[in-house]
C-alpha cells in the first residue's frame, strides 16, 4: 500500500493533527463572521456570561452553527465511506440514497397538510423522512438473489429521488403559502439553526459513529469481496444491514441538521483512502475528523465569498466537490 | 412466415414488421385519438365530443373553437410530441446501455436540459423566449457529453455509463437548486417558474412558439431512430457478437446516443423535466410487441403520448382551478411502476 501515512505513529499523528484543526476550526467558526469576536470574549461568554449581545450571538448562533457543521460533516463523510464500501461504487454518497429528497418531501408534506412549522419540527420530520427513504432504497436495492448490487441500489435511489422531488415540488407549487418557508430546505445550510436541533440529532449520530467504529473491522473483511468474506465465515448480510442502519442514522441526522449537503460524502472518503489506505479502522475516524473539518472550513468560507452576504454552505461544497467528482469518475473508470 | 410479417426491402435497408405490431400500433393510434378528444373536451368549460370534432374542422361555434384551437389543442399537441420524444429517447437509451432500468431522466440528461433552462430563466430573461429551447438542448448535450467523456475509456461500457450518469444527475440537480436559491435577486415568482419547469409542466404552450419549435426535431429524429433500430437489435446480443456480425459498435452507439439526447433535450426544452415516461413506455411497448426495436420504437412513442396526455388531463382537471405540473402525475404512476420493474428484474433476468 503506497499511502501517504504508512506507519502507525504517523497515522496517529495525522489523527491528532486532525483534532487540532477541528478545535481551531470550531474556534474560527465562532470568531469570524459579519462581526468578528475576540478570543477572550468567546471564553468569557462561557465562563462569565453577562447577557451582552456578543455573548448571546456566541451562545445562540455561532456555537450551534459550528457544532452542527462539524457533526454534519463527520456524519456525511463516515456515511459516504460505508456506502462506498457496501455498494462498491466509488461515487456513492448519502445523497444517492435519496435521503435529501425524502427529507424534503416529509417536511413539505408536514408543513402543507399538517401545519408543521418551526425549525425543530422540520428537523424531526427531515430525520424521519431521510431514514424512511434510505431504508426503502436499501430494501429495494437488496431484493433478489444477488442481494445488494451497486447498480440496483443506485437505480432505486435515483428513482425514489425523482419520485419524492416531483411530489414535493407539486405540493409546493400548489400551496403557495408554504413556498418561502420550506424553500431553503432544498439547499444545505448550517446558518440559523439553534442548539435544540443539534441536541435532538446528536445522540443518534453519536451512537451511529461508535457503531461505525465497531463495524470497521468487519468492513475490512467485506472489502475483500462478498465471496471471500462469507468464505471467511462472515455473515455478510448482517454486516451490510448494520452498515445500512448506521448510514441511515448518520445521513438522516445530518439532513435534519443541515439539509442536503452534497459531495462531502464523496470527497472525504477518497482523501482518507489516499492518506491512510483502505483500512476502515483508520478510515472511519479519519473520515469523521476530516469530514467535520471540511464542512467547518466550507462554512467559514461561505461567509466571505460574497461578503457580507452569506452563501449556503451547500454551494461551497458543490464548488469544491464537482471537480473532485470528475476526478474520481475518471479514476474510478480506470481501476 | 409471410402470413405474420410484412417485409419492406430497399437497396440498403429492409424492415420486417409483424402483423401483431401493426395491430398494436393501429389500436394505440385509436386510443390516442380518443384520449385527444376527451382531453380537448374536459376542462373548466366542458365541450362535448361532437363539439370538439366540429371545432377542429372549423365548423363549431366561435367561442368553443377559440378554446379548442388556441388553448387546448396546442397543449395536447405538445403532450403528444413530448411524450413520444421522451419515450423514444428512453427506448434508445435502454437499448444502448442494455439496462432496462434507465432513462434520460435517471442518468442526468434531462437534468442537464433543466439546468440549461433554469440558467436561461434566471440570467437571460431579457433575451427572447425563443432561445429557451436552445439553452435546454445545449444543457442536455453538455450533460451527455460530460457523462460520455467521463465514462469513455477505450469505448463505453453500459454499467460505467449508468453509474457515472447517476452521479452526474445528482450533481446537476444540486447545482440547479443552488442556482435557483442563491440567485439573491430571484423573486419567488421566478423561483416558482423554475421549479415548475423542473417538475415538468406543459401549461400555457402555444402553436407558434412551442409546437413549431419541437416538431422539426421530431420530424427529423424519429425516422432516423427507426432507421437505426436495427443496430440496437444487434447490440442487444453483446458487443462481441455485434462486432463479429460486422456492426461498428462504438460508432453506432455514439450516433444512437446522439439521437436519444437530442430527443430528450428537445422534449425537456418544451415540456420541462417530466419523469418516468422514458422509463415506462419502452417497457410497456416490449410487453406488447416483443423486444425487436423496429416495433418497440413506434409503439413506445404512441404509449408515451398516451401516458402524458392522460397525466396532463388529470393534472389539469382534477384540481380546478389549480393547474398542477403533469410531471407530478407521471412520477406518481412511474415510481410504483419502477419498483415493480426492479422487483421483476431482481434476479438479473431481463
Amino acid at each position: 500500500m503506497d499511502t501517504l501515512l504508512s506507519t502507525r505513529s504517523r497515522k496517529t499523528a495525522g489523527l491528532i493533527v486532525g483534532f487540532i484543526i477541528l478545535a481551531a476550526g470550531i474556534a474560527c467558526s465562532v470568531a469570524f463572521g459579519v462581526t468578528n469576536i475576540g478570543w477572550r470574549t468567546i471564553v468569557a461568554s462561557y465562563t462569565d456570561f453577562n447577557g451582552s449581545q456578543e455573548h448571546l450571538i456566541i451562545k445562540t448562533a455561532r456555537m450551534p452553527r459550528a457544532l452542527i457543521a462539524a457533526a454534519a460533516g463527520a456524519a456525511l463523510a463516515v456515511a459516504g465511506s460505508l456506502m462506498q464500501g457496501i455498494t462498491r461504487n466509488p461515487l456513492a454518497s448519502p445523497s444517492l440514497f435519496g435521503v435529501n429528497a425524502g427529507a424534503a418531501f416529509f417536511i413539505v408534506t408536514g408543513s402543507a397538510f399538517f401545519g408543521a412549522s418551526g425549525m425543530s419540527t422540520f428537523a424531526t420530520l427531515g430525520f424521519v423522512g431521510a431514514a424512511f427513504t434510505a431504508a426503502l432504497v436499501y430494501v429495494l436495492g437488496s431484493i433478489g438473489n444477488d442481494g445488494l448490487t451497486p447498480l440496483k441500489i443506485t437505480l432505486a435511489g435515483s428513482a425514489l429521488t425523482a419520485f419524492f422531488s416531483s411530489l414535493s415540488l407539486g405540493i409546493l407549487l400548489t400551496g403557495g403559502q408554504t413556498f418561502d418557508q420550506v424553500l431553503y430546505w432544498f439547499v444545505g445550510s448550517v446558518a440559523g439553526r439553534d442548539m435544540g436541533i443539534f441536541g435532538a440529532a446528536a445522540p443518534y449520530m453519536g451512537v451511529a459513529l461508535i457503531a461505525a467504529l465497531v463495524l470497521a473491522r468487519h468492513m475490512n473483511v467485506l472489502a475483500l469481496g462478498e465471496d471471500v468474506a462469507s468464505g471467511l465465515g462472515q455473515k455478510t448480510i448482517y454486516i451490510k444491514l448494520a452498515a445500512g442502519i448506521v448510514i441511515i442514522l448518520l445521513a438522516g441526522g445530518s439532513v435534519s441538521m443541515a439539509g442536503p449537503i452534497a459531495f462531502v460524502g464523496i470527497i472525504i472518503p477518497h482523501l482518507t483512502r489516499y492518506l491512510v489506505g483502505t483500512d476502515y479502522r483508520w478510515g472511519i475516524p479519519y473520515c469523521a475528523v476530516y469530514g467535520a473539518n471540511l464542512l467547518l472550513a466550507a462554512d467559514i468560507g461561505s461567509r466571505y465569498i460574497s461578503f457580507p452576504q452569506e452563501v449556503p454552505v451547500g454551494v461551497m461544497t458543490a464548488i469544491i466537490g464537482v471537480p473532485f467528482f470528475v476526478y474520481i469518475a475518471r479514476r474510478g473508470g480506470r481501476s | 412466415m409471410s402470413k405474420l410479417e410484412i417485409t419492406i426491402r430497399g437497396r440498403k435497408h429492409s424492415f420486417q414488421i409483424s402483423r401483431r405490431t401493426l395491430t398494436v400500433i393501429a389500436l394505440l393510434m385509436l386510443a390516442n385519438l380518443a384520449a385527444i378528444i376527451v382531453c380537448v373536451g374536459l376542462g373548466s368549460q366542458t365541450i362535448g365530443p361532437l363539439g370538439v370534432i366540429r371545432a377542429i374542422f372549423g365548423a363549431g361555434d366561435p367561442s368553443e373553437s377559440m378554446i379548442v384551437m388556441s388553448l387546448r389543442m396546442p397543449r395536447i399537441a405538445i403532450a403528444v410530441l413530448v411524450g413520444a420524444a421522451l419515450a423514444v429517447s428512453g427506448a434508445l437509451l435502454q437499448g444502448i446501455v442494455r439496462n432496462p432500468l434507465t432513462s434520460p431522466d435517471i442518468i442526468g440528461i434531462s437534468g442537464g436540459a433543466s439546468l440549461g433552462t433554469v440558467v436561461f430563466i434566471l440570467y437571460f430573461s431579457h433575451v427572447s423566449i425563443r432561445f429557451m429551447p436552445v439553452s435546454a438542448i445545449a444543457g442536455a448535450f453538455a450533460a451527455a457529453f460530460l457523462i460520455y467523456l467521463f465514462a469513455y475509456r477505450r469505448g463505453i461500457t453500459p454499467l460505467r455509463l449508468v453509474l457515472i450518469g447517476i452521479g452526474m444527475a445528482t450533481a446537476i440537480t444540486a447545482f440547479t437548486y443552488m442556482l435557483i436559491l442563491t440567485a439573491s435577486f430571484t423573486p419567488t415568482a421566478v423561483a416558482v417558474k423554475a421549479f415548475t419547469f423542473m417538475t415538468g409542466s406543459i401549461y400555457g404552450v402555444s402553436w407558434e412558439r412551442d409546437v413549431a419549435t419541437l416538431l422539426p426535431w421530431l420530424v427529423v429524429l424519429m425516422p432516423v431512430a427507426l432507421l437505426y433500430a436495427r443496430h440496437l437489435n444487434v447490440q442487444e446480443l453483446g458487443d462481441d457478437v455485434a462486432a463479429s456480425v460486422g456492426s461498428r459498435v462504438q460508432a453506432k452507439r455514439t450516433i444512437l446516443l446522439f439521437i436519444s439526447v437530442a430527443l430528450a433535450g428537445a422534449a425537456v426544452a418544451i415540456g420541462g423535466a417530466i419523469n418516468f415516461i422514458g422509463l415506462m413506455a419502452p417497457h410497456i411497448a416490449r410487453k406488447l410487441v416483443g423486444p425487436a426495436y423496429g416495433g418497440v420504437i413506434p409503439v413506445s412513442a404512441l404509449i408515451g403520448s398516451l401516458v402524458l396526455l392522460l397525466s396532463d388531463l388529470v393534472a389539469r382537471v382534477a384540481f380546478i382551478p389549480l393547474d398542477i405540473p403533469a410531471g407530478v402525475f407521471t412520477a406518481a404512476i412511474g415510481a410504483p411502476f419502477f419498483i415493480y420493474l426492479l422487483y421483476r428484474h431482481r434476479n438479473g433476468a431481463s
